[in-house]
């Protein structure tokens, strides 16, 4: 069990009057004082550049940046020579799309999707494909808009080259089977690219066990600052692909005749001064999520999706379009209040949800509808924080929403 | 007039029937008319707004998309306002309402129904949805012409 009270204490934000509310975690996360302060701690006590000082402070800074991806490697279970810090999930998956997929895709080749992907996720594919008329195919989603097995392996076939999935979709919240997918896709001789963006914050991932090819993940979804993501390909692929950046640090050496010799995988792929910050924060923030233990994350959202969802159930005024979703995202609409209205006037209650398309703008065509209301919960929600937003929701009408502007 | 426009059930009745029943609502497939697609500001609110000016003179204006309350109440309202007058007179009225939504002294009167959205300055999350339909009518203006 998760000891939501002594969580809350954490997290400065949460402990001011105002009262916040906070369901947009999905977008980003709050920090807790723990990444706060390691942040602070660099700039304090030991600020310097890493591996390039003689210095005390550069060493010191320098052995806790190589820990801190040895830290991150452990927790998804890979080597930390797989690990490569980005500034997010969206530079992840461009430097594969472009710095892989560009690489080994060949006209004709087929890149096999799905419709929830995230933006990020999905528009680099769509340069790349174009840029070698290679092929865009969604697998076809189930009425609730699940990858199943079932569909995979038909949508599957050998002018398959690669699969670009979500992990967990940032709009209706689902958990696809990743670990089947990546095994069918081998199967077919395929690479498998993930998006983890919206599952590492939530549950343990092990990606030895997944056996993906790529997964992609961004610090702040998981407590951790901005500007800092991960990378994960397994070593193989990364020995092989090129950097997108060339500059200071990723290089060994280089002449005047432009030959350059690159430095080994990761710190190749690392050209220029990092988020040093965001990479002490993030393993500031897996260590605490690591004293929570994510079995108990996992528990924790399942049982306040749970609760959101039966609460829900109880309003006539509602209509929900992932009801049988586990994890803590839930999307939902006022009937006849248009999101964005919706979620103003939750934000007069101090409640702060996200409205609009989630740049998953693709997925319109699953759920029927172009706009909704996203909820997502974490590690500090509670059931309070359900029956507030419940009491508003239930509350809420066009003239109210309309009130707060005249 | 203006003293009931201070009314605020007054004001909510017309925002509501402005939203319920958009005004020149539903774009037409006539090539006389300019058109301007605003989906860039925001990935919300998407909306078309078309103009048919001839000879100095709004003829007619439309607007269709997907939008919350206030673009489509706002946007319904400048179709209103904007039909049947010159160029200059609609720059006029434009003008004044962008002095209202940016919270200075603004000519009240030629502002109309419009001035239901007075008080929008209060809540900067929703003055992109207030301004989007007078975005596009005050560009396609501008760039109208331009091309002259
Ligand atoms: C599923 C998914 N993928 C990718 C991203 C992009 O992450 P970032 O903005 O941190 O690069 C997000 C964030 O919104 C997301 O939810």
């Amino acid at each position: 069990m998760l000891d939501v009270t002594k969580i809350r204490k954490d997290f400065p934000i949460l402990n001011k009057d105002d009262g916040l509310i906070y369901l947009d975690s999905a977008a980003t996360s709050l920090k807790p004082k723990k990444v706060i302060d390691a942040v602070l701690a660099y700039y304090q006590d030991y600020t310097a550049n890493i591996h390039r000082g003689d210095y005390r402070l550069s060493l010191m800074a320098s052995e806790l940046y190589d820990k801190a991806r040895e830290n991150v490697a452990d927790f998804v279970n890979v080597s930390a020579t797989e690990i490569i810090f980005t500034s997010g999930s969206t530079a992840s998956l461009n430097q594969v799309a472009y710095q892989f997929g560009l690489d080994i895709l060949q006209a004709g080749d087929v890149i096999l999707t799905t419709e929830t992907e995230h933006a990020s996720s999905i528009l680099p594919w769509y340069q790349v494909a174009k840029k070698i008329n290679a092929k865009i195919e969604y697998v076809p989603l189930n009425n609730e808009g699940l990858i199943t097995i079932e569909n995979f392996t038909k949508a599957m076939h050998d002018q398959v080259k690669i699969v670009v999935t979500t992990h967990v979709s940032n709009v209706l919240g689902h958990v696809n089977p990743i670990k089947e997918l990546a095994r069918i896709t081998h199967d077919h001789d395929g690479y498998i690219v993930v998006d983890g963006a919206q599952a590492i914050p939530h549950m343990l991932i092990d990606l030895k066990d997944l056996d993906v090819d790529f997964y992609a993940f961004s610090g702040h979804k998981m407590l951790a600052p901005t500007g800092v993501g991960v990378l994960y390909g397994k070593r193989c692929w990364l020995d092989k692909m090129l950097p997108l950046f060339y500059g200071g640090g990723s290089n060994a050496r280089f002449d005047k005749q432009g030959n350059i010799t690159l430095k080994n995988t990761p710190e190749k792929f690392e050209a220029g001064t990092p988020s040093i910050e965001g990479v002490l924060g993030l393993s500031a923030a897996i260590d605490y999520l690591r004293d929570i233990g994510m079995d108990n994350v996992l528990m924790h959202e399942e049982e306040l999706s749970k609760y959101l969802l039966t609460k829900l159930h109880e309003l006539n005024n509602v209509i929900i379009y992932n009801p049988s979703v586990k994890s803590g995202i839930i999307a939902l609409n006022v009937k006849n209040i248009f999101s964005q209205d919706v979620a103003a006037y939750l934000d007069h209650h101090h409640i702060a949800v996200r409205s609009g398309n989630h740049c998953a703008k693709i997925l319109n065509n699953v759920i029927q509808v172009t706009d909704t209301i996203r909820c997502s919960l974490y590690i500090y929600n509670t059931k309070e924080d359900i029956d507030e937003f419940i009491r508003v929701l239930k509350d809420v009408t066009l003239e109210k929403c309309i009130d707060l502007i005249i | 007039m203006s003293e009931m426009l201070k009314d605020p059930m007054i004001l909510r009745q017309l925002i509501m029937d402005h939203y319920e029943f958009p005004r020149n609502h539903g774009l037409v497939d006539d090539t006389t008319y300019s058109q301007k697609h605003m989906a860039s500001e925001s990935c919300i609110d998407d909306i078309v707004v078309q103009v048919k000016i001839i000879d100095d003179k709004i003829i007619d204006i439309r607007f269709d998309g997907v939008a919350c309350t206030i673009s489509t109440a706002s946007t319904s309202m400048m179709t209103e306002l904007l039909i049947d007058k010159t160029r200059l007179e609609a720059k006029k009225i434009i003008e004044a309402y962008f002095m209202m939504i940016d919270n200075q002294r603004y000519d009240e009167a030629i502002l109309n129904e419009a001035i239901a959205f007075s008080n929008v300055y209060k809540q900067p999350n929703r003055i992109k949805c207030a301004t989007i339909g007078w975005k596009a009518i005050k560009e396609l203006i501008e760039e109208g012409e331009v091309n002259e």
